[in-house]
């Protein structure tokens, strides 16, 4: 474990968290969720839980923002809140 | 409304910041988990079940009813989306995707007004520009398909000496299929993996895994206790027998997850009616 690095990751996991959370168009959002699981994937293999780090680039990264792109084109893509 | 369902979540929240005093400390070396199972993971998984790799050692034997609920929640899942969005006859719309649609035309109508007619060719226009098979993508999906399926294949079998098994097998396996689906589009797709086919497969899954477990009953052990299914395998002891049969569930988790989240995407992309993906 490298503090210096989870530090850095465990940062950006926040801000990208964050801005997933504030912007408007739900495209954008679903993207930066995408990012926000690859950091966390990052984290975990750093870790040592390579499982679940596999898992998360897997699901979390892949098909899940698949699945949310896909609802996005067939509903709307603007926020409501 | 909104003040009853902050008040749920205020009381629910409540407590469950009660139940978690009761919870071990962080770290606390005296808890249940440090004290003696995860040592025992530790040390014993290997001459217990020969597999070196203990999450997958945990996660299909000794964790196994945990995991077989897990596929049955990804089966539910795919089930519950179809039974939401599938429509049978094709015509009609689910309920939300429908009100949606008609809210967005009718904002876009009124702001538009006259001159919507030649708008309107031109995005029927650029779509489909859009919906052409595009060479490159389908080129480079041909060449990448074969070792994506590879790859899935390896990460299932895999699973007892390396990071991986079922679940993230099955996931890749079902990227592979929606990369296709993307590629050469969904009906295109649906003709070679039908709907049909992946119902049957996803039910399989949770059949091989559960029935693993109703196998080992009927040989008089507890349910998913592998170690009597030595009886059935050829010339293994009931160390390998644990470890065989990790590989059978995983098989089994592999099943459904492809299925289940390719049945999702073909749903999610084309209203339910299975017509025409993204």
């Amino acid at each position: 474990m490298i503090w210096q690095f989870d530090l850095i990751i465990l940062v950006f996991l926040v801000i990208t968290s964050l801005i997933a959370l504030r912007v408007r168009d739900l495209m954008s959002a679903a993207m930066i969720l995408g990012v926000y699981s690859f950091l966390m994937c990052l984290l975990w293999a750093e870790m040592g839980a390579v499982d679940v780090a596999f898992t998360e680039a897997a699901v979390g990264a892949g098909l899940s923002t698949v699945f949310l792109v896909a609802t996005i084109l067939r509903t709307t893509r603007r926020s409501s809140d | 409304m909104k003040t009853i369902g902050l008040l749920s979540v205020l009381f629910t929240g409540i407590l469950l910041m009660i139940a978690v005093v009761d919870f071990p400390d962080w770290g606390d070396p005296h808890s249940p988990a440090n004290s003696y199972l995860s040592t025992h993971y530790i040390e014993d998984v290997e001459e217990e079940t020969a597999v070196p790799n203990m999450v997958t050692a945990v996660l299909a034997d000794y964790r196994a009813f945990d995991t077989m609920l897990e596929t049955s929640v990804v089966f539910v899942a795919g089930i519950a989306i179809f039974a939401i969005l599938r429509s049978i006859d094709g015509t009609s719309l689910a309920g939300t995707t429908r009100r949606l649609q008609r809210r967005g035309r009718s904002k876009k109508e009124k702001r538009k007004g006259q001159g919507r007619n030649r708008r309107d060719e031109m995005v029927a226009a650029a779509e489909r520009e859009a919906a052409k098979p595009d060479l490159i993508v389908q080129t480079t999906v041909r060449l990448l398909m074969p070792t994506i399926q590879l790859f899935a294949l390896y990460v299932i079998a895999h699973g007892h000496h390396s990071p991986g098994g079922g679940f993230q097998g099955g996931v890749i396996l079902a990227a592979g299929l929606i990369l296709v689906a993307m590629s050469f589009g969904l009906e295109n797709t649906l003709a070679q993996v039908p709907e049909k086919l992946s119902l049957q497969l996803g039910n399989l899954g949770v059949l091989i895994f559960a029935g693993t477990g109703v196998l080992c009953l009927l040989l008089g052990a507890n349910f998913l206790d592998y170690h009597v299914l030595a009886a059935i395998y050829p010339a293994t002891d009931e160390i390998m027998a644990r470890s065989h049969s990790m590989l059978v569930v995983e098989i089994g988790v592999g099943f459904t997850v492809m299925s289940m989240l390719y049945l999702i995407y073909a749903n999610l992309s084309s209203h339910g009616d299975l017509k025409k993906g993204l």
